[in-house]
């Protein structure tokens, strides 16, 4: 083959600014998402400071309004959804046994976009007037004739992500069907690959429409035209119907690569093969296909008609199905295993019990009528950031602890790793738990100030809150002690651990791998 | 070599199929506008009503029932403008136009031009509620301190579901969106 | 910063007693209120129904993974089982919850079946309209409307370095004027918005609507226990959202009616208020009343505006000290250049405006000495 005599790595900046090596690529997706977590992280923490007690101490009503905004724009574009692209680059090519992308080229643009996109979200912070300041789901009219100025550079930043996220899908979707080793049948792939796979067709299906929604809002306010203003023909509410079906599917965009990580976990530490391979690839598509229908249970409050909220309703119970099966399987695999609990593995099992937990509470606030109740308080706060950090979250953390030996070559300090965990799962629980009380107790979301009644728990979630995004720091810590050097890793790396990178790859994976495509059995 | 370049094709033609996906649910996300639309014709959803003239058919008639419409008038955005219908309710029969007249004055010292838009509450009362005259089918100007009166004249149909006997008819005037637009670029050449 | 130990020590107290009891904890609330409508109290019912559901199944199933942690350990000697597959069970887990899903979906369509009936036999109907930020109720068919502001003393509290002054005011859920309905009436409440979406609610009567501007909404209660209800906008809707509250005050039949009558009587002498000349201390009185209510939220109680966010200061301001036509223009009209500047003219009453625009132009230095009289309001008008 042709690559062959390219083993020595580019060296300086040229290396990561021109990369089109997967490996590379992915280090600066996963770099990327880190350097946004933390300030995404910051915003948290300015809005938990504030909520520590009642009355305006820190910030005004307004800037408290740009954090909930950016804090929510930044977790879900800047740090979810590009760590998962992270892993994917450098974990498909080389669980299929491929030698790279398919489209390396592009697979650099996609990711050098993104600084821009976030560039441009965070430049508006400093602009005249006020940064977006409307929530994360920018309804109209709130965003449209009552946005500031900056909204337009917010849409403009919305676009470069929506494009960083179409290239990466579609780069995604040629490796899997096109790349694959011979004899790494669709049904042979590592259950990682197949998450990504549909999580990919999902986001080529959802992106193209959040742009097209952010184009209507960029036409609205600039060029006459009136899709969600009433005074035109348009309608608000329509503005909630599209955001929304986007952003139902864009919640599973977040979580489904998570499963695909916990069930490549959890085999390796209880020795012992995923229980029900194929009905976790059926359950995760179905659990795909149910998103494009249940939109609407995000905007029960706006006044459907009751055979639209009965649909809903009852569409959105289903989804509970397909999501026990898959907690059932993870149960089942573990079951008469042979456990081991390194940081990967536990942060896989507290990902199991904790996404539950919000699974649980999403199951109740799918019932319309309880929704009422619950609709735009801190329940739902408490139910997203359980599936989002809790669930997401701690698989990225879990998936990171698992291949930074096969990455690096080194072992990362496993001490160090139990220390994060257990104070992670102590703080994160003290910091959302209560919030679940918050919101049946009556606090509304999105507020910077509240009544008295509401101050214990708002204090013990600030202090969660602190002690969650100070332990960070020592998960950099880790990782970048981990990269530096350590114990070596074997090339198994762990005892259990199965699948192409490795069975068939050194630690750490060489910069070109599978250039002659192995063996599969 | 080969083997490379059939690769290469292989990859053009997903990426080819993916790329046209795209680009149709791009276009799915515009044709989201008009698909809601008739979902709302059909539903109700929203109380959206026609913003066309009905054209009566021959008269038929319930004699048997009552139904009892409420009038709303709002201004958006602190319009300066005073708007309210002259009574708050009244009984009609399904089937027998009705007319009934909104009252609207111009408070401020400019003229403006506003557009009314109408909804109708339960949601699904809205297709069964037609109007043959309204002063919302156009632009509506006054001038500073100028006073006029609006009619509506409008059919609650006999087929109206048996558990309905109240409907409410709002309308809501809004500054016209030239002038909201004249508003706006101003505000951004400020900038 | 001092009390950091002892609030340490109190949430290490409070996650102890979260786990023992309940009731111990009942100074703060945790579980959603039953509510005092027939309807709130199945909607409660239903939410603790689905919450002891998920607790049996996610008992279960946790139980199940802590008995494997414990006991399937390697460490124990635990030899790793060769199963992978299993049709009966997993033909089983997916039929299970189908079928406990379609128990939870019969009450709770009933229940929802029921909160959607159409509400016409009401005999109260109140127009709510959400405005940036306050609400307005309007009688429609007693012919009074009024707005409802957070109370003076909340707004007062918010900056105040002293948690004393938060303390024994219902802080951030007190109005200046609440909404008052009958008890045991079928009262209907139709929504709308000003400007954006607010969502009206009160958690008492389980009732969450939208108020979108240019549509209506509507939702219906009757509450049968006389007393007041609190609750706040659900929607954020711009800067104050958080500051917007709703307080319902449920009276017996007799006591509407009375209040009914004052209110109409009240409506009646703010229309006699624009045919009379005032002194300048009953403008400037007023003046700063709603000032505070409708003005203080951009422009700030001092005057100071906050320029950063583009709410301009008044004090010393070339419109509050300038000529008095160029004020009754922005005021009445709103601002050409800056959209935050909304119109009041269709808002206030020509005393309302004569009085705030007089106080604008005499508090905070600005001396101007100007006492504007409604007649100057209303020939602005024209």
């Amino acid at each position: 083959m042709s690559d062959d005599h390219h083993d020595h790595k580019p060296t300086g900046l040229g290396r990561w600014l021109f990369s089109t090596n997967h490996k590379d690529i992915g280090t600066m997706y996963l770099w990327f998402s880190f350097i946004m977590l933390f300030i995404g992280g910051g915003m948290a923490m300015i809005i938990r400071a504030e909520l520590y007690q009642p009355g305006m101490q820190l910030v005004d009503p307004d800037f408290f309004n740009q954090m909930t905004t950016l804090h929510g724009l930044i977790m879900v574009f800047g740090v979810i959804m590009p760590a998962f692209v992270g892993f994917a680059n450098w974990l498909v090519p080389m669980m299929i046994g491929a030698p790279d992308m398919a489209l390396p080229r592009m697979n650099n643009m996609s990711f050098w976009i993104l600084p821009f996109a976030f560039g441009t979200l965070l430049s508006t912070l400093f602009m005249e007037g006020s940064a977006p300041n409307f929530g994360w789901t920018f309804y109209a009219p709130l965003s449209t004739t009552y946005g500031p100025a900056s909204t337009d550079y917010f849409i403009f930043g919305v676009h470069l992500m929506g494009i960083s996220s179409i290239m990466g899908s579609i780069n995604v979707i040629v490796t899997i069907l096109n790349m694959r080793a011979p004899g790494m049948t669709l049904m042979k792939m590592p259950i990682f690959v197949w998450t990504w796979l549909i999580t990919a067709f999902l986001l080529i299906a959802v992106m193209p429409v959040l742009a097209g929604v952010v184009t209507m809002m960029l036409t609205d306010r600039n060029f006459g035209t009136s899709f969600f203003e009433a005074a035109g023909g348009g309608d608000p509410v329509m503005f909630q119907h599209v955001f929304w079906f986007f952003g139902h599917p864009e919640v599973y965009i977040m979580i489904l690569p998570s499963f695909g990580i916990i069930s490549q976990i959890i085999p390796t530490f209880a020795r012992k093969k995923l229980f029900g391979y194929s009905s976790m690839v059926y359950a995760t598509a179905s659990i795909a296909i149910l998103s494009f229908i249940v939109w609407a249970h995000h905007m029960y409050t706006v006044g459907m008609p009751l055979a639209g909220e009965l649909f809903f309703m009852l569409a959105t119970m289903l989804i509970a199905v397909p999501t026990g099966v898959k907690v059932f399987n993870w149960t089942a695999t573990m079951w008469k295993g042979s456990l081991t609990f390194e940081t990967p593995m536990l942060f896989s099992v507290a990902f199991i019990i904790l996404f539950t937990i919000g699974g649980f509470s999403g199951l109740m606030m799918s019932i319309t009528p309880v929704d009422f109740q619950y609709h735009d308080t801190y329940f739902i706060v408490a139910h997203f950031h359980y599936v989002l950090v809790t669930g997401a979250l701690f698989a990225i953390f879990a998936g990171a602890y698992y291949w930074l030996p096969k990455w690096t070559g080194n072992m990362y300090d496993e001490t160090l790793g139990k220390v994060h965990f257990w104070i992670s799962l102590v703080s994160v629980n003290v910091l959302f738990f209560p919030m679940h009380f918050l919101g049946l107790a009556g606090m509304p979301r999105r507020i910077p100030d509240y009544a008295l009644q509401f101050t214990d728990f708002n204090q013990m979630a600030s202090i969660g809150a602190f002690v969650f995004g100070g332990i960070q720091l020592l998960f950099l810590y880790i990782v970048i002690k981990c990269i530096r050097g350590g114990e070596k890793a074997t090339d198994q790396v762990w005892e259990g651990a199965e699948g192409l990178e490795f069975e068939q790859l050194p630690s750490p994976a060489p910069f070109h791998s599978f250039t002659q495509a192995p063996e599969v059995k | 070599m080969t083997d490379q370049n059939q690769q290469k094709n292989e990859n053009s033609k997903v990426v080819k199929k993916l790329l046209l996906a795209t680009v149709f649910m791009f276009g799915f996300g515009y044709a989201l506008v008009p698909l809601y639309n008739i979902f709302c014709d059909i539903t109700g959803l929203n109380g959206k009503t026609s913003d066309q003239a009905a054209v009566v058919k021959a008269a038929d008639i319930d004699n048997n029932r009552w139904v009892t419409v409420e009038f709303i008038g709002n201004l958006n955005d602190n319009m300066p403008w005073k708007f309210r219908p002259a009574i708050s309710k009244m009984k009609v029969r399904p089937g027998e136009p009705s007319r009934i007249n909104y009252v609207a004055k111009n408070v401020s010292s400019s003229s403006i031009t506003g557009n009314a838009v109408p909804s109708v509450s339960p949601g699904q009362a809205a297709k069964y509620f037609t109007k043959t005259e309204c002063f919302c089918f156009t632009q509506q100007e006054l001038k500073s301190g100028e006073e006029k009166e609006m009619p509506v004249v409008f059919i609650v149909d006999k087929n109206l579901p048996k558990r309905i006997n109240t409907v409410t008819l709002s309308y809501t005037f809004f500054n016209s969106p030239v002038a909201k637009k004249e508003k706006s670029s101003v505000s951004m050449a400020k900038k | 910063m001092g009390d950091g130990m002892s609030v340490l020590l109190r949430t290490i107290k409070a996650i102890s007693l979260m786990f023992v009891s309940t009731e111990l904890f009942a100074a703060a609330q945790m579980d959603l209120t039953p509510g005092v409508t027939a309807i709130s109290q199945e909607v409660y019912e239903l939410h603790t129904l689905i919450l002891w559901i998920c607790v049996i199944i996610g008992a279960g199933v946790f139980g199940v993974i802590f008995i494997s942690i414990f006991k399937h350990r390697k460490s124990k000697g635990a030899v790793a089982a060769n199963f992978h597959d299993n049709m009966t069970v997993e033909v089983l887990w997916t039929v299970i919850p189908f079928l406990i899903l379609i128990g939870m979906a019969i009450p709770a369509a009933k229940t929802l079946i029921k909160m959607e009936s159409p509400a016409d036999d009401a005999e109260v109907t109140i127009k709510i309209t959400g405005y940036q930020w306050k609400w307005n109720y309007d009688y429609m068919h007693e012919g009074f409307n009024y707005f409802s502001n957070l109370a003076q003393s909340s707004k007062d509290a918010v900056n105040s370095d002293n948690p004393k002054d938060r303390e024994g005011i219902n802080y951030l859920l007190d109005v200046d004027n609440r909404m008052v309905i009958p008890a045991n009436k079928k009262v209907r409440f139709l929504m709308t918005s000003n400007d954006v979406i607010h969502s009206w609610w009160v958690p008492d009567f389980a009732v969450k609507k939208d108020a979108i501007p240019g549509y209506i909404n509507e939702a219906w209660t009757i509450v049968p226990k006389e007393g007041v209800y609190r609750g706040q906008c659900a929607e954020l809707c711009g800067k104050d959202h958080g500051f917007m509250p709703i307080v319902v005050e449920v009276k017996s039949e007799a006591d509407y009616a009375a209040w009914v009558a004052e209110k109409k009587g009240v409506a009646a002498a703010a229309a006699a208020g624009d045919s009379k000349t005032w002194t300048m201390d009953e403008l400037m009185a007023k003046g700063k009343d709603i000032y505070n209510a409708s003005c203080a939220a951009c422009h700030m109680a001092e005057g100071q505006g906050i320029p950063a966010a583009g709410f301009p200061a008044l004090k010393a301001s070339a419109i509050a000290t300038g000529p008095v036509a160029a004020h009754l223009d922005i005021v009445i009209n709103g601002s050409k250049v800056n959209p935050a500047m909304a119109a009041y003219g269709a808002q206030m009453s020509d005393a309302d405006l004569a009085a705030v625009i007089t106080y604008e132009r005499n508090a905070w230095g600005n001396n101007t000495g100007d006492a504007v009289q409604p007649a100057d309001v209303k020939a602005a008008r024209k």
